[in-house]
Order: structure tokens, then C-alpha cells, then sequence
């Protein structure tokens, strides 16, 4: 492919190789996991639990939790449900507040959202391995 | 020649216009899902430590001004479920031969499969 002939297509990047594309992928998929699953997470853990609606206060007990959590399989879940999601508001927000004028800060911004988010879902496979 | 495109917008554009301050308020749903999560990985770490740490963390949890954070936190992760399924025609063009998959047709799909995922994830927990 010919960089003459191609136009950029985003007028305000230099072109040329970007990592934006992988970003954008994870921003994506996370937006995806927490437009299905974080109503019903927040729902359950935030309100239905603190609230005790229905079967809540049996479902909340430690013995409970900890023998759902403790199944392959909803960790996984939980893993997915954790990670994707944040790598999805941290491009969110780095990008706002680029767009809010922190746009001097660029790179710094980008480092310390991505970094943040790749720290929690280490975390977070340390923390769900443990259980 | 484009004219140059001009960046500097400053940091109040989006008070500007009802539409941009909507589009604000869809980006601050990342504030308050990733603080959401922050509060339910230490949670899930609680779990870890044994029912003691879990117990005294769920009173943390459940709290008065706990609760009003987390039902700011379910109106923001709503805006950002609506937002989202409302932009899949917009991400996504379906053609059916010649035509065009109606929008309507592309979006109302992700609310049956959001309302079955919702439910079997209730069922999950509190079965």
C-alpha cells in the first residue's frame, strides 16, 4: 500500500503507525460487557443486597458468595466482566479529557488510563485465583 | 487545501448545547462504572480474606451514602446501555440485498438478549 495515494483519514493524526486501533478494539468489547452486565451487577450488589429484596439476604451470606465465586466458570465471568470494562472507561476518559482540554497532557493521560486499568485486571486474576 | 482543523475548543464546549452535554454525561458513565468496579474488586478481595473482612465490608458497602453511589452509579450505567445499543445501526450497516436493515431492527435485539442475560445472571446469585 502506497502512503501517497491512501488519504489519512483522521486529519489530526501524523499518520502512520498508531496503537489506537488496539485501544479502540478493547474500548469496544468493554463497552459491549457493561451495556449487558453492569445494571444488573450494580442492581445486585448496590441495591437488591443492601436493600435485602427477595432472596438478597440469603443470596449475600459469605458461605454463598464465596461457593459461587468459587466455581471456574463465574470466575471467568467475573474476570471478563471486571477487565473489559475497564479498559473501556479508561479510553473513555482519557479521551474527555483530552477533548475538556488536557490536551497538552496527551501521553501522560493515555499511560496512566491504560496503566491503571492493566494494574486492576491483574488484580483482579490474583484476587479470583485466590478465592 | 482543508483549512486547518481547528482544536482549540476549550474546556466548556459542552455546555454549549443540549446534545453535547448529553454526549458529556454518556462519557462520565466511565467515572462511575470504573468506580463501581474499583469498590467490587476490593469486595471480591474481602471474599478472599474470609467472612469477617467480607461482613464488615458489606456494612461499608450498604451504607447510607453507599447506596446513593450506587444508585447514581445503575442511572449512569443505564445511560450508557441505552446510548450504546441506540449507536449499533451507527457502528454496524447491515444490507439486506438492496436495503438497508432498518435501525429499529438492529437495536431492539439487544434489549431481549440484555433482558435474558439479566435475568439469568438474578437467577444465578439468588437461586
Amino acid at each position: 500500500m502506497s502512503a501517497h495515494t491512501v488519504p489519512n483519514p483522521l486529519p489530526h493524526s501524523k499518520g502512520g503507525r498508531t496503537h489506537e486501533p488496539f485501544w479502540w478494539s478493547l474500548f469496544s468489547a468493554g463497552g459491549v460487557v457493561a451495556a449487558f452486565v453492569m445494571p444488573v451487577l450494580i442492581f445486585l450488589t448496590g441495591l437488591a443486597g443492601a436493600f435485602g429484596w427477595g432472596a438478597a439476604q440469603e443470596a449475600f451470606t459469605y458461605d454463598h458468595i464465596a461457593n459461587l465465586i468459587s466455581n471456574p466458570l463465574i470466575k471467568i465471568f467475573l474476570f471478563v466482566c471486571v477487565s473489559l470494562p475497564l479498559f473501556h472507561c479508561a479510553h473513555r476518559i482519557r479521551h474527555s479529557l483530552v477533548d475538556v482540554g488536557l490536551g497538552g497532557i496527551k501521553t501522560p493521560l493515555a499511560v496512566v488510563s491504560y496503566l491503571s486499568a492493566a494494574v486492576l485486571t491483574v488484580f483482579c486474576a490474583f484476587v479470583l485465583l485466590r478465592i | 487545501m482543508k483549512p486547518p482543523l481547528n482544536r482549540n475548543m476549550g474546556s466548556t464546549w459542552w455546555l454549549s448545547r443540549g446534545a453535547y452535554f448529553l454526549i458529556m454525561l454518556r462519557e462520565l458513565s466511565a467515572v462511575f462504572i470504573a468506580a463501581y468496579l474499583v469498590f467490587f474488586l476490593i469486595c471480591l478481595y474481602k471474599v478472599g480474606q474470609g467472612p469477617e473482612a467480607y461482613g464488615a465490608y458489606l456494612r461499608f458497602l450498604w451504607s447510607p451514602g453507599m447506596i446513593l453511589f450506587h444508585l447514581v452509579a445503575l442511572a449512569f450505567a443505564l445511560l450508557h446501555m441505552v446510548t450504546w445499543f441506540n449507536a449499533t445501526p451507527k457502528a454496524v450497516r447491515v444490507w439486506r440485498g438492496e436495503e438497508r436493515v432498518p435501525p429499529a431492527l438492529m437495536i431492539g435485539p439487544n434489549y431481549a438478549v440484555w433482558a435474558v442475560i439479566t435475568a439469568f445472571i438474578i437467577w444465578v446469585v439468588l437461586k
